[in-house]
């Protein structure tokens, strides 16, 4: 496993669409510093031979009917959207 | 109605309605006096639609005169956890993110308690995207534990906990993670419980962690909650990772299952970091069972112990770093109004729409999934995951049931672990392995400390086997008062 100073807080959050300020970049980089040390721990157990587990369900594949149904009307949808207009959702500009 | 029946048990409440001695809209307002009297002080709700709950009551009332009530639940107030989808109510999740958000539907829990005719009252509070064991995560402020008002009441389903023990609402559904439903109940003195993974549907519950998140009952009894937990029940096929299990009559199980049991008690859950008062409760309470003639035996889950906070730090962020990257700011939620381009507005609407902790495990999250780190961390996670499931398997291949402390203490002062998340996720340390292993478990109100504060024990069981978890509690509770005490408030 690698050493907490591996994590380079700019590159993973601009992964994560997320605008950190100067302080939290300091403060975060401290405590997950600190979390990623703690999780060293699991270095110490043998995982040879071992699945990895996803979820505890017995179940893998679901299929459902592949049949048509009622979802919700486009008014519904778009209830909460910030911005709209003619039905659809307006967002800055994308393409010069 | 009296405030003599705000702590009525539901089965109480449930006969004075079928018996014409109380009306819904009579309860309905009852619960809403005791919300504004105690509000104030407790600040579990984020929110309540008076109008809405009076008519659902009305409606509630109309169909008992008619002859047409639909069972125990029908006109009874029950209280969602923040992060469970009503059909025109806000659901915010405690975040700046979601303030202005409105369901446009039901999730299906919601949806059967509907048609259960319970009434839906009340979004309770919760730590931001239930992220949290102690509510002080909330955009809105923190929930006081209505025991001790300068104490954390528990989390992330902290309001739903405060909000049953300080009798505003008899019942609540909060969902539970990590430990989110138990640890909760246990520092607020009521019953939650943890159902297996799958056997209630999840549609409609923002995702924090999904191979992890249930949605759960919580209320003042065992018979209150196993009869809540029959109410929202079952395969979903809207929920393709909700099984096709049977759903007994589990109020009607507690009656016909008596034990004796063959009960686990793991040691390493009573080691360094336990409260002395915690401990001792918790051992009286395993005495209890030893003196009703059942087999108590020492087990072991190493793993479990040493782990599951580990495994879970890494599993959970990474599940939520990706649940949580559709709060983009572009169809709903929050939306910067300060962002230069199309791409700024991801980066300036998180920024502005998600507090502290949510940020650091989305970074925690996204760090462990990221090229060259998905191997060592999250992938290794997920195979010491399989181990602890293994090591819990064969421990109940001798045992019907495990005993242990849901929390390591009681309720710890506001502020007192805020500042340093890692002693906040170690009071996890008992519930956290329950998730990861997908079982069912519950808290049961064990006692209280000198300080008066209660004190829970947690109760685990096999996967689908909730009818004999809640018995096995219920033979505690009939023997004990402690369901009887009350916070002043």
């Amino acid at each position: 496993m690698s050493s907490n100073s591996d994590l380079n807080i700019d590159y993973v959050a601009n992964l994560a669409r997320l605008a950190l300020t100067a302080a939290e970049k300091e403060k975060f980089a401290r405590q997950l510093g600190d979390i990623l040390q703690y999780v060293e721990k699991l270095k110490q157990v043998d995982v040879t031979g071992v699945e990895p587990m996803a979820h505890a369900s017995p179940v893998y594949n679901v299929w459902e009917a592949d049949a048509a149904r009622a979802g919700l009307p486009v008014e519904e949808a778009l209830r909460n959207a910030p911005a709209q207009r003619q039905h659809m959702i307006v967002v800055p500009k994308v393409v010069e | 109605m009296s405030s003599a029946h705000l702590f009525s048990s539901v089965q109480e409440l449930a006969a004075a309605l079928a018996g014409g001695r109380l009306s819904s809209v009579e309860l309905t307002q009852a619960c809403l006096a005791r919300i504004r009297s105690v509000e104030g002080r407790v600040r579990a709700c984020n929110s309540f639609d008076e109008p809405g709950a009076l008519a659902q009551a009305r409606e509630s009332d109309a169909r008992r005169a008619a002859g047409r009530a639909r069972g125990p639940l029908d006109g009874i107030p029950v209280g969602l956890k923040d992060v469970i989808a009503v059909q025109g109510q806000p659901l915010t999740c405690s975040s700046r993110m979601l303030a202005n958000y409105v369901s446009p539907y039901d999730a299906t829990v919601a949806a059967k308690l509907k048609a259960a005719g319970a009434i839906l009252l009340g979004r309770l509070n919760l730590d931001e995207f239930a992220m949290g064991s102690s509510t002080e995560n909330s955009a809105f402020g923190p929930t006081a534990n209505p025991w001790d008002l300068t104490r954390v009441p528990g989390g992330s389903s902290g309001g739903a906990a405060a909000a049953v023990a300080a009798g505003e609402l008899p019942l609540a559904l909060g969902s539970d993670t990590g430990g989110s439903i138990r640890q909760p109940a246990a520092l607020c003195g009521i019953v939650g419980l943890k159902p297996t993974y799958g056997l209630v549907s999840r549609y409609g519950l923002a995702a924090y962690a999904s191979s992890l998140d249930q949605i759960g009952p919580m209320g003042r009894s065992v018979a209150d909650v196993a009869l809540l937990l029959g109410a929202i029940a079952g395969h979903d096929p809207r929920d393709s990772t909700s099984l096709r299990a049977e759903v007994p009559d589990y109020g009607a199980e507690l009656a016909v299952r008596r034990g004796p049991w063959r009960l686990g008690v793991p040691r390493e859950f009573f080691g360094a970091g336990l409260d002395p008062e915690v401990g001792a409760a918790v051992q009286s309470a395993i005495a209890f069972y030893r003196s009703r003639g059942c087999e108590i035996r020492e087990v072991s889950l190493p793993l479990a112990a040493e782990y599951a906070i580990a495994v879970y730090y890494l599993i959970a962020t990474a599940e939520a770093s990706s649940n949580l990257a559709r709060y983009d700011g572009v169809r709903y939620g929050h939306r910067s109004a300060a962002a230069k381009d199309a791409v700024d507005l991801y980066f300036q609407s998180r920024a502005e729409g998600f507090g502290e902790e949510v940020k650091r495990r989305i970074i925690l999250g996204t760090h462990v999934l990221s090229s060259g780190y998905y191997d060592a961390y999250y992938l290794r996670a997920q195979k010491v995951r399989a181990l602890i499931r293994q090591e819990f398997v064969r421990v109940f291949q001798d045992c019907d049931a495990l005993l242990s402390p849901t929390s390591p203490t009681a309720a710890f002062r506001l502020g007192e672990k805020s500042a340093d998340p890692l002693a906040m996720y170690l009071t996890d340390i008992y519930t956290i392995s329950v998730n990861l292993a997908g079982l069912p478990a519950l808290s049961v109100p064990c006692g209280f400390t000198s300080a008066g504060l209660p004190v829970g024990l947690q109760i685990i069981g096999q996967p689908f086997q909730e009818a004999g978890l809640l018995a096995v509690a219920a033979a505690y509770e009939q023997a004990h008062a402690w369901k009887d005490r009350h916070p002043s408030l």
